[in-house]
């Protein structure tokens, strides 16, 4: 049991992580994480999100017509992303300036969906949170480290502070404002799903096709 | 007690007919979007004074800034106590006989009893609309005002950027210009907000000695050795729409059709 609770919090954070092997979540990813404060708030917030509609779901999943599931779902999952959105209006104001849109996009985000219908859908209540606890985690760590590259690169800072002078207030650094533009993150995602699965070789999935070589002298 | 019995009864009955059974489908949906309806209404009323309490702060927050009050840890309330809030009607560049307190020139601005629609060829701000009456805040020393506080809006490149423009007690010098709200490129348009680039504005001058309107975002760095470099503010590197929208609509809210008369009266009293 303790195992199994290990592997389903901790398992989304490399070895099955929503971004880098399921390439869920991306587009957020992109419009997030032009810093680390945003994209923080925004990883709270999905996590916070799917861990409980994960729970709710599972909690009334004996009870769901399959014909409106996904329906119910999504439903469940709006009605908690207006709520999370109302609060960080009400508690973290400049936060919810800075994410504007975007948290209300959570409803959109498939790896809220994703985890509802494939895991939630068939597990009790309190392991679907957990589950959903540790997807958000998986997806926070990638937010985070995208952040991280970005601010750092594009603007000289982390979380808001100067870390490295940049050129346009006395200092040597020329910040690359390409990382500052939604583009940068797929290459910084990219570079990550290269990493890990050059460290990870079962993560590589195999070719849909195969090369095939042809010699000069096949074709002649 | 009957009425509990026929309740579970009904429940009971309902939890245990099969799932794609049309009546259960149809009550499940039912009850699922009362509960939600409920949870979201209620999350609404109950952050709703605290939502409108941060707006209101914001808007005082910024107003602040731009007149260079604002410190770290002061009272934004207790210091925004110093300003007289007045309400100019545009067009004729009076005060206008309207409670500051209850005015709201952005809601005023969408209803059309309220605005007037911009013509193509004055709408340089590109607003579409804009309110009859404006909010003002004047910080007065006196019987004097030493800074005026006027809320500018305009487009930029992706969004309408909404803030403030600050002069000081010759309604002519600029003390200072925040945005408030908008959603330019971070790190291109964004720099709107770059304390370095907003402190250029203090201290250049709106209009000329012949009381033309003259300020302007160029492109490039302002020579200070040419004639005019007191209107002049530097562009943003990287974001030319954005610069010019920011002149634009600057020009748009000093000029005739916006601030324009009232500044002008304002001009002519304190040279009087």
């Amino acid at each position: 049991m303790a195992s199994e609770i290990k592997s389903t919090v901790f398992d989304p954070l490399v070895d099955n992580n929503p971004i880098t092997l399921q390439v869920l979540g991306v587009c957020s990813a992109l419009a997030v994480t032009t810093n680390m404060m945003a994209a923080l708030i925004m990883s709270i917030a999905l996590t916070t999100v799917t861990a409980f509609s994960s729970a709710i779901i599972s909690s009334i999943r004996n009870h769901i017509p399959s014909s409106i599931r996904i329906i119910v779902q999504m439903t469940i999952i709006a009605s908690l992303v207006i709520i999370v959105d109302q609060l960080l209006k009400a508690y973290a104001y400049e936060a919810s300036k800075q994410l504007s849109v975007f948290v209300g996009l959570i409803i959109t985000n498939c790896i809220v969906l994703g985890r509802a219908e494939a895991y939630a859908m068939k597990n009790p209540p309190v392991m679907s949170f957990l589950d959903g606890i540790g997807n958000g985690l998986g997806y926070s760590l990638i937010l985070m480290v995208v952040g991280f590259f970005r601010e750092l690169l594009g603007a000289g800072k982390l979380f808001g502070h100067q870390i490295i002078p940049v050129a346009n207030e006395g200092g040597w650094y020329i910040p690359n404002g390409l990382m500052l533009l939604p583009p940068s993150a797929f290459f910084v995602i990219g570079l990550l799903i290269w990493l890990i699965r050059s460290l990870k070789k079962e993560q590589v999935e195999p070719a849909d096709y195969q090369i095939h070589q042809v010699h000069r002298t096949e074709v002649l | 007690m009957t009425e509990n019995n026929k309740n579970q009864g009904f429940l009971g009955n309902l939890l245990s007919l099969p799932n794609d059974n049309p009546k259960k489908t149809i009550i499940v949906a039912a009850l699922l979007c009362l509960v939600c309806s409920i949870l979201v209404s209620t999350s609404a009323v109950i952050f709703k004074p605290q939502q409108q309490a941060n707006k209101a702060a914001d808007i005082k927050k910024n107003i602040l800034a731009v007149t260079g009050l604002l410190t770290e840890d002061a009272d934004v309330n207790t210091l925004f106590e110093q300003f007289e809030i007045k309400v100019v009607d545009l067009a004729t560049g009076d005060y206008a006989d309207i409670d500051p307190a209850t005015y709201d020139q952005r809601k005023a601005a969408a209803d059309p009893t309220q605005s007037i629609e911009l013509p193509a060829d004055q709408d340089i701000a590109g607003i579409g609309r804009r309110a009859k009456f404006a909010t003002v805040y004047l910080l007065k020393d006196g019987d004097k005002a030493k800074q005026i506080v006027l809320p500018i809006h305009g487009y930029g490149l992706w969004s309408t950027l909404y803030g403030f423009i600050s002069f000081e007690a010759d309604f002519n010098t600029v003390g200072g210009l925040q945005f408030y709200a908008h959603a330019e490129t971070p790190g291109l348009g964004g720099e709107v907000d770059n304390p370095k680039w907003r402190k250029q504005w203090q201290g250049k001058k709106a209009f000329n000695d012949k009381g033309e309107l003259k300020i302007e975002v160029i492109r490039g760095h302002v020579d200070f050795k040419v004639a005019g470099a007191e209107h002049q503010i530097d562009g943003l590197s990287g974001a030319t729409l954005t610069s010019r929208g920011v002149s634009n609509l600057v020009n748009y809210w000093l000029g005739k059709h916006g601030f324009g008369p009232y500044l002008k009266k304002m001009r002519a009293e304190v040279e009087k």
